[in-house]
């Protein structure tokens, strides 16, 4: 036996003569090489975000479910989308407010992203997507608005976390601007931005460094820092789609701060797979199944008394 | 076998190639050998070059002008190739650019009516697999056309020349953009479509993304398919033998300085290299020896530029 079969020396008893020893381990199984970093925020120093110095040993408190003042701001009105023929949503009409965190839960494919996505017309550049029913923003309809404006009004954040390949500072001063334009300068986009960043719980960990390019941030910063970006150009509604499936429970304790803070002045539209974060955040809750909406009613209600079977099992954790 | 070791050796999840059947270890032993001899052969060519050109390769090549002498004390060097060559290879690479970025984005980005992005694909194909031969012949048949005559230069009766810098650059260019377009669209491809949803969730147009999202996404890969581009065309003698016009010399028409040199003759190079061999018409083999090792230099400078830019792409671009 040569050396280049130690896998085959395991399997040979041990010689006559030799101390009885602990039987040879096994073939060491392949182990998997992790290459990236894995995305951890830095443990913050005390004070950060906002909270007061030594709060972080206890609990974060739920927020409170009452919310200031509640402003209706968007509405659907047996809202269908189809590709091709097939219907991803199935008549939903639903109402979003300022003043509290709407939750859409459901498991995949049931059309949460799609309803989503066409708040704010995202839908039309699917190909083979349509449309019926209507959406109102303030009640007006948004097929009747500019697109480009209607989605300055109701903006959006997605699953990966996205900044555009240049500084911090610009990826939150692009939304500022006008279309391509690099007017008006960066001492005037100054104030804004740093606005922005701060709305975003950014600021303090960018300030230095805002000319870096925003690639380099971590997982949980470049979310942040696209938050930042759709904040910037102060929208009425921001929609978010699974903005934490993609990062660390550090990360998503900070957005989900972050979106409960929000809701003071935007309406917040999110769409999650996770429960618990839409039971933490969500004010509303909107359950879908196969593209109908099947339950919607304040989250401490459909999660501790569901009226629908359906809702009941799903949350309970049957299917999913 | 003395002990059983304490400690096992990690085994390598291949496995050993000795319990391979025997057609499996033949194979294996083809692709070594494949792969060992390209190597040897990319640098016996470079190395014979090398040891050639540094032979041969006289400073004051580089610096003297070259003139048609049957004595070759007196024929001088090839600095007007050198010139010939640069001066070719950034005005094709001028041309090629915008036109391959154009094109590159519109069938990415737009692509529509299908049928249309089809045919463009299968155009920038058919010109990647013409000879460049063919394409020099068909350039000196359009170039010659009496419209074209502010590219070269008329003759007394009236008939266009047809060959210069411009002309030859232009024919140039299309066997850049094949190269180009292709690198700029894979680097559009590594774009995730989420991105430049993001770009449109801000309200901005399509204009405006391309211009502030996607330009700088893919600035690596203009990058290094221009350098490759640029290698093509520092590269290819056919076009310079047909469209360049031959003169050894730099030859201006006109009076505008920069102008009258890119509207006349020249050689560059290949040319050069082609025309010194023992198979052209002067028998200077070391001259050749020479040049071709001064063009070989440049051809694998400007490689490993494009594996520099290409590495650089990596990161920025991941997501």
């Amino acid at each position: 036996m040569t050396a280049t079969e130690p896998h085959l020396r395991s399997a040979t008893p041990p010689q006559v003569g030799t101390a009885p020893q602990s039987p040879p381990p096994p073939p060491p199984i392949r182990r998997i090489v992790v290459t990236r970093e894995p995305t951890v925020a830095d443990p913050p120093p005390p004070g950060a975000y906002g909270e007061a110095p030594g709060s972080r040993t206890r609990r974060r408190p739920s927020p409170p479910r009452t919310a200031t003042e509640v402003v209706e701001r968007m509405r659907t009105e047996d809202l269908r989308l189809f590709y091709g023929d097939n219907e991803a949503v199935k008549g939903v009409s639903l109402p979003v407010r300022r003043g509290e965190v709407l939750a859409l839960i459901g498991p995949s494919g049931c059309g949460k992203t799609t309803l989503l996505r066409s708040l704010n017309r995202l839908t039309e550049l699917t190909p083979g997507a349509s449309r019926q029913g209507r959406i109102l923003l303030d009640d007006q309809n948004i097929d009747e608005l500019e697109v480009t404006t209607l989605r300055r009004r109701v903006s959006m954040v997605f699953q990966q976390p996205n900044p555009f390949p240049m500084s911090v500072f610009d990826n939150v001063a692009y939304a500022l601007r006008e279309q391509g334009s690099k007017r008006p300068r960066k001492a005037e986009l100054q104030e804004p931005v740093e606005l922005a960043l701060e709305r975003a719980g950014l600021l303090r960990e960018v300030q230095d460094n805002l000319d870096h390019p925003a690639l380099r941030l971590s997982g949980g910063q470049q979310q942040r820092l696209c938050i930042a970006r759709s904040l910037a150009a102060n929208p009425e509604v921001l929609l978010l789609d699974e903005p934490c499936s993609a990062l660390d429970p550090r990360s998503t304790e900070v957005i989900e701060e972050l979106i409960v803070r929000l809701r003071e002045t935007v309406a917040v539209v999110i769409v999650t797979h996770n429960l618990q974060q839409a039971h933490r955040i969500g004010d509303k809750v909107g359950f879908m199944f196969l593209g109908d909406l099947v339950e919607h009613g304040d989250a401490s209600q459909v999660f501790s008394s569901p009226r629908e079977p359906r809702t009941a099992e799903y949350v309970s954790g049957a299917f999913g | 076998m003395s002990a059983v070791p304490t400690t096992v050796k990690p085994t390598d999840p291949r496995g050993s190639s000795r319990e391979w059947p025997l057609r499996d270890r033949v194979a294996l032993a083809c692709c070594w050998i494949a792969g060992l001899s390209t190597c040897a052969v990319a640098f016996l060519i470079v190395g014979y070059l090398a040891f050639k050109g540094v032979q041969y390769l006289d400073p004051s090549l580089l610096t003297s002008r070259p003139s048609a002498e049957t004595d070759q004390s007196r024929s001088g060097g090839f600095l007007d190739p050198i010139i010939g060559t640069v001066l070719l290879t950034v005005l094709g690479t001028l041309i090629a650019v915008p036109l391959a970025l154009a094109t590159a984005l519109w069938l990415t980005e737009y692509g529509r009516p299908f049928w249309l992005a089809r045919a463009v694909e299968s155009g920038i194909e058919m010109i990647a697999g013409t000879p460049s031969i063919v394409l020099a012949i068909f350039g000196l048949l359009v170039f010659q056309q009496t419209v074209f005559g502010f590219l070269s230069f008329e003759a007394e009766g009236g008939s266009v020349f047809g060959r210069s810098f411009f002309t030859a650059a232009a024919m140039m260019s299309l066997i850049a953009l094949p190269l180009l377009v292709g690198s700029i669209r894979e680097g559009l491809q590594a774009v995730p479509r989420h991105v430049r949803e993001a770009s449109y969730a801000l309200g901005k147009t399509k204009a405006a993304t391309i211009r502030r999202v996607l330009m700088p996404a893919i600035r690596p890969s203009i990058g290094s398919g221009t350098v490759l581009g640029m290698g093509r065309i520092a590269g290819d003698t056919a076009i310079v033998v047909i469209l360049l016009g031959g003169t050894l010399q730099l030859q201006g028409f006109g009076d505008v300085p920069l102008l009258s040199t890119l509207r006349g003759n020249g050689s560059t190079l290949t040319s050069y290299v082609y025309v010194n061999s023992p198979a052209g018409e002067g028998s200077a083999p070391e001259k050749a020896y020479a040049a071709a090792f001064v063009l070989l230099l440049i051809c694998i400078g400007l490689n490993l530029l494009v594996t520099r830019l290409a590495r650089q792409t990596s990161p920025a671009s991941a997501r």
